[in-house]
């Protein structure tokens, strides 16, 4: 399939990331190739088969709805590089005049 | 000297303490630091801990593993230490739990000595991707340990602990042991509890121990097995042990996977050893028998779409904001994500993370993430279709000895590493690679087992039989 600049620019504000220059070059290569790879999966026929999406054979692990805190404010907060006493602190939104 | 823990038990009864057993250790691992197998040495802690317990063994309330010492992979939670998944983007990041796995060790008594080198976010076949710079295989220098647990492979087969601990999403145990000559175990997909374990591909990853021996490849499992209330994937059971029992002659029936043994990229000498191993089994009288997995091909494929799109998912908690590596001067939250992603992770995790985006997004989704699901199911239903019939099945771990540093350039050559590996992952059984031989070059080269689901005492004892046949 014919990956295209749009679709980087696409996945890459998807996945949260940028891609500048070379690296675009870089990395849609990197997505060539590895999208002819998977496609190999085609040659197999799934024709009725359903998709495996739970590993393990436990259904509905349930558990008492009893509350537990088990972090504390402070122990959420330790390894945040912006925060106050009580907050995560984010860079600022607006510039205001 | 302490390659078992037999061994470090017998010098304890001789009078050895554990303070001894570790100072040892610690001195293996500053003479061999130039092998970067640590990313953190937890010395004096090490130090008064064996204090604490060669004070336990005097009262007779030590726990089972008193005076082992185990490395663990550098994506392993520990409360009140660091831990990075080998990435800039948890740079200083310091727990705030530990693992189920690592609690349950400590609960019994072993020393945990340090944190281990790995691929970042443990994506990777050589542990060339470490943010932190690569390792070197203790047995010749100039090549990999293999990866993605490399740190764990090196820091044992260099005698720098008892045993290490590392996780496998598509061999990242197995694959590293055969390059350093160990034990690489990787249980049956929920065998041990998750949490805490730095999440690439939650479906496929599972941790597990590098181990010189057999019996303490079970030991440490089984410590570390069952139930737990912070892991819903994990076996609803509680586990004590994994017995290994005597194989009767005879009484095997044991599987070869003939496409695996006839695949163009195997190294002829594993070929041979293999060819060896199936006619040692058939003079002890047991059944040997070639079968026929035709989905070769399809492996490392679809663990790629599969372990791509799960690690898109889970690696979209790395923000900068709540913990980790924030980036400066940006304006608003989305500037600041893609800011500090982008300067974070390495380009192996960047390029995992835009593939899984993809297959996972609008257009794409059915045509690759349903489509390689499907896969994994026929994938599943064969190797039970097989395991039906036979004990285990045999192949091999790596289709060649370790290679060197900076010698696989292409990154399908790269992936393709796993290409006998993943189908344990892919098919969630348990499967260990035992060190079978050492190939004219030098280098060790381990053989498979695959075994059936939650049976890893039959799988263990099989191995151990077959370790004995060797000697």
């Amino acid at each position: 399939m014919d990956i295209t600049d749009d679709l980087i620019d696409h996945i890459a504000h998807l996945s949260r990331l940028n891609f500048d220059g070379d690296k675009k070059t870089v990395i849609k290569n990197d997505m060539e190739k590895m999208i002819q790879f998977v496609d190999q999966l085609n040659k197999i026929d799934t024709e009725d088969v359903e998709p495996l999406i739970f590993m393990s054979e436990a259904i509905n692990v349930l558990r008492e709805d009893i509350v537990k805190s088990e972090i504390t404010q402070e122990e959420a907060l330790k390894n945040a590089t912006h925060k106050d006493s009580d907050y995560f602190k984010i860079a600022k939104v607006l510039d205001v005049k | 000297m302490y390659t078992s823990f037999d061994k470090v038990k017998s010098a304890i009864d001789n009078g050895t303490t554990v303070v001894d057993v570790v100072s040892h250790y610690l001195k293996q691992i500053e003479a061999k630091k130039h092998i970067h197998a640590f990313l953190e040495v937890f010395e004096a802690e090490a130090i008064q801990k064996a204090q604490e317990i060669d004070a336990k063994i005097k009262n007779n309330t030590a726990g089972k593993l008193a005076g082992m010492v185990i490395g663990i992979k550098d994506n392993l939670a520990y409360k009140n230490h660091k831990v990075s998944a080998a990435s800039k983007i948890l740079e200083g990041f310091e727990s705030i739990y530990t693992a189920t796995a690592v609690e349950r060790l400590i609960q019994e008594d072993a020393i945990i000595i340090g944190r281990l080198n790995c691929d970042e976010f443990a994506m990777g076949s050589s542990n060339e991707n470490s943010a932190f710079g690569n390792v070197l295989n203790p047995i010749q220098e100039d090549k990999v340990p293999g990866g993605s647990s490399g740190g764990s492979a090196a820091a044992l087969a260099a005698g720098l602990c008892t045993a290490s601990i590392g996780s496998d999403t598509g061999g990242s145990i197995r694959q590293p042991a055969s390059f350093t000559g160990l034990i690489g175990f990787k249980p049956t997909y929920g065998t041990i509890s998750r949490y805490g374990l730095l999440a690439y591909a939650s479906s496929f990853d599972q941790i597990g121990p590098f181990t010189n021996t057999i019996k303490d490849a079970a030991l440490i499992t089984a410590v570390m097995a069952g139930k737990d209330e912070y892991d819903g994937t994990a076996i609803q059971e509680d586990i004590n042990e994994f017995p290994i029992e005597k194989i009767e002659k005879g009484s095997l029936k044991v599987g070869y996977i003939s496409d695996c043994l006839e695949s163009k990229g195997l190294n002829p000498e594993i070929k041979t050893k293999l060819e060896q191993t199936i006619q040692v089994l058939k003079k002890e009288g047991h059944t040997v028998e070639p079968v026929s997995f035709p989905y070769l091909d399809a492996m490392v494929p679809t663990y790629y779409v599969l372990t791509t799109a799960e690690a898109s998912s889970n690696l979209s908690r790395y923000t900068g904001v709540h913990f980790g590596r924030l980036a400066d001067n940006v304006k608003g939250v989305e500037e600041t994500y893609k800011k500090s992603r982008s300067e974070g992770f390495g380009e192996e995790v960047k390029k995992r993370i835009m593939l899984g985006t993809f297959v996972l997004s609008h257009g794409y989704y059915d045509a690759y993430y349903t489509k390689g699901q499907k896969v994994r199911r026929i994938i599943q239903n064969k190797t039970n279709e097989l395991l039906s019939e036979y004990d285990v099945l045999l192949l091999p771990t790596t289709p060649d000895t370790a290679f060197k540093i900076g010698g696989v350039k292409d990154a399908i050559q790269m992936y393709l590493q796993d290409i006998f590996t993943v189908q344990a992952n892919l098919a969630g059984n348990p499967a260990i690679s035992l060190p079978m031989g050492t190939h004219s070059n030098g280098l060790p080269f381990g053989l498979q087992l695959i075994g059936k689901h939650q049976k890893e005492s039959e799988l263990l004892s099989i191995s151990a039989y077959l370790m004995d046949l060797k000697q």
